[in-house]
């Protein structure tokens, strides 16, 4: 390993020795081998044009870096080209159907890309003069109003950085709210179905965590989480709609309960897209939930983040939010409340989660997608996503084990399992099958409550044309894992890269290029 | 709606195929109760392109944009030139509209991406092995802090005063929930609380927090600080708010520290109003095993070709729920991007070059500054930024130059607000794009506001 790929023609092979599907390069016309930076540049090219310095002495306090730092710099041409190629060995949303279930891989409008970038927004410090920054904070406010509308909530939070972090801001305001009753639970519960995050948050909150188990439709039993209240319990942290792709229809039976044994309801709004427009979590008593702006509001996922996730709270919960927040006085200006006014302006707030406000860019953009799409266009994306799921549900039965297919309809995504495969074949030949048709698989092995899954979450953003060729599509590769066609065992065969050995890297980490430091 | 393909015949045959009368028949579970009949009352509704472009294009003319006025301001943030390529790059909507690399094969571009970053990050701070970032580095910090903790088997970390305040408010609000013992403290003005924190490491501390340079622009060595750790069974965690500095001064790592976290906003990112940004998180490869995050690793393919893949997930949320590092899961991986990119185009030679352009500036400015009557430096090294005392509460000189146009920097009565000692103190930070009219703005309009 830490050697170029081994790829196409090598010298020790002589000239005669290209086959008919072998290149010189490696290359396959289009699709272009890159090799690492450390590789092709070198650490005294630079493709940036620095004026020199000014003739100053040094005042480093004698910590002059005497080492070399070993980073190799490209040209700007070589630049692009790297991460143009890099790029294309890429799967995105503006390439094709994205199906990640849990994760709404919906249209980024290039509106929002455009909006985020306006001098104003992007070029703005967070500790600049308020009397500077009217306008960025009037974003805040104004997505705020838009947040709190939405959910039937009583207040928001803008500050957490993504959906794990503003879980954690809902469970330490639940935290904050017990210890100002002078209470000390202990425990959080959360339903097997749930996203990992969820218990994890808990754990890092200092709560122990306890499961509750599923009914056989796949949603919470009421009568185990009943049974389990009492006055150790802080909550409970339940996703709605479920990662079964169900909406709960008991939650407003779950939030009485709860709240009658003194705890408080987290709700992980990561589904919001099935919802949104359609009812308000307010309304069944929820008392913190985060929303994923990169998730219903369009922010885009960026190969891993940035996300951004704001927590609406209930009247119970929302005198302990986090600092700061955007208050609008008196004469209509804005102003942040920050650990300076606090004590006047949110006395029991838990304190500060995150340096600066939140994630403005995200916010530009999440506004930009909401006032495109008004109050009117909100409640048909979560029709639109809804019927898109559906109809992918209903389209597979009988090529696909839909486990709570009986049950009636499914919210924003369609879950399947790997019943009925041939022996030794599994729901990763699937996904592996689909890459070759040119989709991103959808999520797989979650969520764990049933065997081998394969969440489909198509959004709004799809066409019924894409749908009918991703249907058929998934049609033809779950008959081959049917059948047992070994062939799919070994796919993806047209992706950059053959099926990549996961074991191996785990087994002996490589995590950082070792090769020369020189400078 | 633009953005939603459906034509009303096409939801009319999928309501057919799924044996559905209605769309409402689809929402059967949500309660008739709680079930909007209509769009949520008390909100427009959709608007054109050009009518949202036209409202967001009024908002932005209500901000001062940094690059519009002479600019001073860091405290955690700072102001560089990013080259138009980044921006271009980040945006390929392979890059743009991918998901987390759980596919591998079908994300090879983002895997590569991240190795590379990897490195880049871990070249930079002097470390082993860096994650594939965290969301910003005053959650970097914490999350070092809680690493700490987990090697060591000890609860008590003890922070520097030179630590960005926001930062230590972070720690300070996880802690009070996770039972840890936090030693702290405001800035000291005549000289860095070094000695302090040699003397409150003990056999209860899990680690040493130190920024670097710290927050009002000091450079220290923490060799020292290393020694005392190790010898005390704790980790010394060194958090770097301006990556661009390590073009110029020792690396964290090559000091000793055991783990390094940072802000890599200052590359590629931008101000963006504090966010999004990229957390950096570094450390030794023997703790690799106790990091937050994801990592990203080198594999083959099934045919021997070398390719990448997210490795080593038994330490995160999704694998081990309750008992994961970390609950973090979306990380800040197109600003990582960014921040690579900026790092391949400047290469260690670029960043020393700008680290070199960004020294001399400030040392010119601070030379001017300390020239006025009554402007004082606390500084007896610094890198980009440093921090003068004024005659008078800096906060209210803050708005008079503002007022005058000119962004002059960060007051520490913001930054520590009701701290009688340092309210007459301004951090004032210089970067490349400073110009020299706009050094002599700032000159002209403190003096005016002093005078």
């Amino acid at each position: 390993m830490n050697a170029p790929n081994t790829a196409g023609w090598r010298p020790e092979m002589g000239e005669g020795h290209i086959a008919h599907d072998e290149t010189f390069t490696g290359n396959r016309a289009l699709m272009l081998e890159e090799r690492l930076i450390f590789e092709i540049g070198d650490t005294s090219t630079t493709g940036v044009d620095i004026d020199p310095a000014p003739a100053a002495a040094s005042r480093l306090g004698g910590l002059a870096r005497a080492e070399a730092i070993g980073l190799p710099g490209l040209s700007e041409p070589e630049t692009v080209r790297h991460y143009t190629r890099l790029s294309r060995q890429n799967y995105g949303i503006d390439l094709g159907f994205f199906p990640l279930g849990s994760c709404t891989m919906k249209h980024n409008p290039r509106l929002n890309e455009a909006v985020a970038r306006m001098k104003g927004f992007k070029d703005v410090h967070p500790l600049q003069p308020r009397e500077t920054v009217q306008g960025a904070l009037a974003v805040i406010d104004e997505l705020a109003y838009w947040l709190v509308t939405l959910t039937g909530m009583d207040s928001v939070a803008m500050s957490p950085k993504a959906g794990a972090h503003g879980e954690l801001c809902g469970i330490l305001a639940i935290k904050a709210a017990l210890e100002a009753r002078g209470e000390d639970r202990k425990v959080i519960l959360v339903p097997e179905s749930a996203h990992g995050t969820n218990p994890a948050t808990a754990a890092f909150a200092g709560f122990s965590v306890e499961n509750i188990p599923a009914t056989e439709a796949g949603r919470v039993d009421l009568a185990a989480l009943k049974a389990r209240l009492g006055p150790d319990v802080a909550g409970v942290m339940i996703t709605n709609p479920n990662t079964c792709g169900l909406f709960e229809p008991d939650l407003k039976a779950i939030s009485d309960a709860v709240h009658a044994a003194g705890g408080y309801v987290y709700c992980d709004g990561a589904n919001f897209n099935a919802i949104v427009g359609k009812v308000r979590p307010g309304d069944l008593g929820v008392d913190a939930m985060h929303i994923n702006l990169h998730k219903t509001f369009s922010t885009p996922h960026g190969g891993g983040g940035p996300g951004s996730g704001p927590v609406v709270l209930s009247a119970a919960l929302s005198p302990f939010a986090p600092l700061p927040y955007v208050k609008r006085e008196a004469d209509g200006s804005l102003r942040l409340v920050e650990e300076e006014t606090a004590a006047e302006d949110q006395p029991d707030s838990f304190g500060r989660m995150v340096a600066f406000h939140g994630q403005m860019g995200m916010f530009t953009r999440a506004l930009a997608y909401i006032l495109s799409h008004g109050a009117d266009g909100l409640q048909q994306v979560a029709e639109d996503a809804v019927l898109n799921a559906n109809y992918v549900l209903r389209s597979l039965e009988g090529v696909l084990d839909a486990p709570f297919g009986h049950s009636g309809p499914c919210m924003h995504e369609a879950l399947f399992t790997d019943d009925g495969f041939a022996e030794g074949f599994s729901t990763l030949d699937v996904a592996k099958g689909l890459i070759d048709e040119g989709f991103h698989p959808m999520t797989v092995y979650f969520p764990l409550v049933v065997h081998g899954a394969m969440l489909v979450e198509p959004t709004e953003t799809e066409s019924k044309a894409a749908l009918d060729q991703f249907i058929g599509a998934l049609r033809s590769v779950a008959l081959r894992a049917k059948r047992g066609d070994p062939a799919l065992k070994t796919a993806p065969h047209f992706a950059p890269r053959r099926r990549l050995d996961e074991t191996l890297a785990a087994r002996k980490p490589v995590l950082a290029w070792k090769g020369d430091r020189g400078e | 709606m633009r953005y939603l393909p459906l034509t009303p015949d096409d939801r009319g045959e999928m309501l057919a195929v799924i044996g559905a009368g209605t769309i409402d028949d689809l929402f059967v579970d949500v309660p008739a109760e709680a079930r909007l009949s209509g769009p949520v009352p008390g909100l427009p509704l959709r608007q054109t392109e050009m009518a949202v472009e036209r409202h967001f294009s009024n908002l932005a003319r209500k901000n001062k944009a940094a690059s519009d006025h002479p600019f001073f301001l860091g405290a955690g943030a700072y102001k560089h030139h990013v080259p138009a390529s980044v921006d271009h790059l980040i945006q390929r909507g392979e890059f743009l509209t991918a998901y987390t690399p759980y596919q591998a094969e079908a994300s090879q571009g983002t895997l590569q991406v991240l190795f590379e970053f990897q490195t880049q990050v871990a070249r930079l701070f002097g470390c082993d092995v860096a994650n594939a970032s965290m969301y910003d580095g005053s959650t970097a910090c914490w999350e070092a802090i809680g690493m700490a903790g987990r090697v060591t088997r000890r609860k008590k970390a003890v922070l520097s005063g030179g630590l960005h305040p926001h930062y230590v408010s972070v720690a300070k609000t996880m802690a009070r929930f996770t039972g840890d013992t936090l030693d702290t403290a405001t800035p000291e003005l005549g000289g860095t609380d070094m000695d302090r924190l040699l003397g409150a490491i003990d056999a209860e501390t899990s680690c040493v927090v130190v920024q670097y340079p710290d927050v009002l622009g000091r450079i220290e060595d923490l060799s020292p600080l290393a020694a005392a750790c190790q010898a005390a069974g704790a980790l010394l965690i060194a958090v770097v708010t301006e990556p661009v500095a390590l073009g110029a001064i020792k690396s964290p790592g090559e000091m000793g520290a055991d783990i390094v976290v940072g802000e890599g906003q200052s590359l590629g990112v931008g101000l963006q109003f504090g966010g999004p940004y990229v957390g950096l998180f570094a450390t030794r490869d023997k703790y690799v095993r106790q990091m937050p995050g994801r990592l990203c690793g080198e594999t083959v393919d099934a045919t021997g070709k070398r390719g990448y893949v997210l490795t080593l997930s038994t330490r995160e949320q999704h694998i081990r729920r309750e008992k994961a590092t970390s609950n973090i899961c979306t990380n800040s991986g197109l600003c990582a991007l960014a921040f690579s990119i900026h790092m391949t185009l400047l290469g260690g030679r670029g960043l020393r070059d700008l680290a070199a352009l960004n020294h001399a500036r400030a040392v010119q400015v601070a030379d001017r500054l300390t020239a006025i009557p009554g402007v004082t430096l606390v500084n007896d090294s610094f890198f980009n930024e440093f921090t003068v005392m004024l005659p008078k509460p800096a906060r209210a000189v803050v708005h008079e130059l503002a007022a005058k146009g000119v962004l002059g920097g960060v007051s520490l009565g913001r930054l520590y607000p009701g701290d009688a000692a340092l309210e007459n103190g301004l951090v004032v930070a210089v970067t490349e794009v400073v110009s020299d009219g706009d050094i002599a703005a700032l000159e002209a309009a403190l003096k005016e506001v002093l005078a």
